[in-house]
């Protein structure tokens, strides 16, 4: 199942069920990629509220995600992360130092405001 | 130490079968009363290694199992496959060294993750990655 991608102003909103494999994380991006060039988003939002593993190549994909998305003009932030995941990736020795993360929706929101003047 | 006779075999060839194992290992610690976090560690530590099956091991299994010691039960997980096998098992512990498309945390993670963790490796035959968590009673 694709993860649904839903257009909210100038920014794209991704929300990531639990049961994400590997192929759908290859599908986000692509689609995340080709939906900021037909919408022109200025903003990009992963939502992982419900996501209950993060492993080593969901991240490697949320931050690969991240950087795409800033090369092509859009900023990124992953909303919603749970503290056992985040106890997680800390104990497997994974970190976003270099991705944008938020509380939630309503605070990713308002970091994208800020950054793009929206 | 006697075995418990629950047992559950995951078949692991495709990127779905990671996310069945995972998924089972969670529910085996939710029936366990562990605790959340517990329960993500776990199903972590089980998408590293099932991954290394898909990747490196041309698919494999995972089973999970609980296992009684006096006072503790641990979950134990045994992930193994019939791929290449690895030629130097310490430089893949060491953090960071990845043949495949990963960060190369797959392995050393899992082992931070876990209380115990065991590999073994023989190079033409397989992999067979041993870990469990322990939590008394």
């Amino acid at each position: 199942m694709a993860v649904p991608i839903l257009k909210q102003g100038d920014y794209l909103i991704a929300t990531i069920q639990s049961a994400m494999t590997d192929s759908e994380a290859v599908r986000l991006r692509d689609d995340l990629m080709r939906q900021i060039g037909v919408y022109r988003s200025r903003g990009v939002i992963v939502d992982i509220t419900t996501l209950d593993v993060m492993d080593s190549f969901a991240a490697r994909s949320l931050r690969t995600i991240a950087h795409m998305t800033q090369l092509r003009g859009a900023d990124t932030v992953v909303v919603g992360m749970q503290p056992e995941v985040a106890f997680a990736m800390v104990q497997l020795g994974l970190d976003f130092e270099d991705v944008h993360t938020a509380l939630d929706l309503e605070e990713g929101l308002a970091f994208l405001d800020v950054g793009t003047g929206g | 130490m006697t075995d418990s006779p629950e047992s559950i075999r995951i078949p692991i060839t495709t990127d779905a079968d990671i996310v069945l194992a995972r998924q089972s290992g969670r529910d085996m610690a939710e029936q366990m009363d562990c605790s959340a976090t517990d329960a993500t560690l776990l199903a972590t530590a089980i998408s590293e290694v099932a991954r290394n099956i898909v990747t490196h091991g041309g698919g494999g299994e995972v089973v999970l199992r609980v296992v009684d010691a006096e006072g503790e039960r641990a979950i134990e997980v045994v992930a193994s496959d019939r791929g290449p096998g690895i030629a130097d098992l310490s430089r893949a512990m060491q953090d960071g060294y990845s043949t495949g498309n990963g960060l190369g945390l797959g392995l050393p993670g899992a082992r931070r993750l876990m209380d115990e963790f065991e590999v073994t490796s023989e190079v033409g035959v397989g992999t067979t990655v041993v870990m469990r968590m322990w939590r008394s009673r």
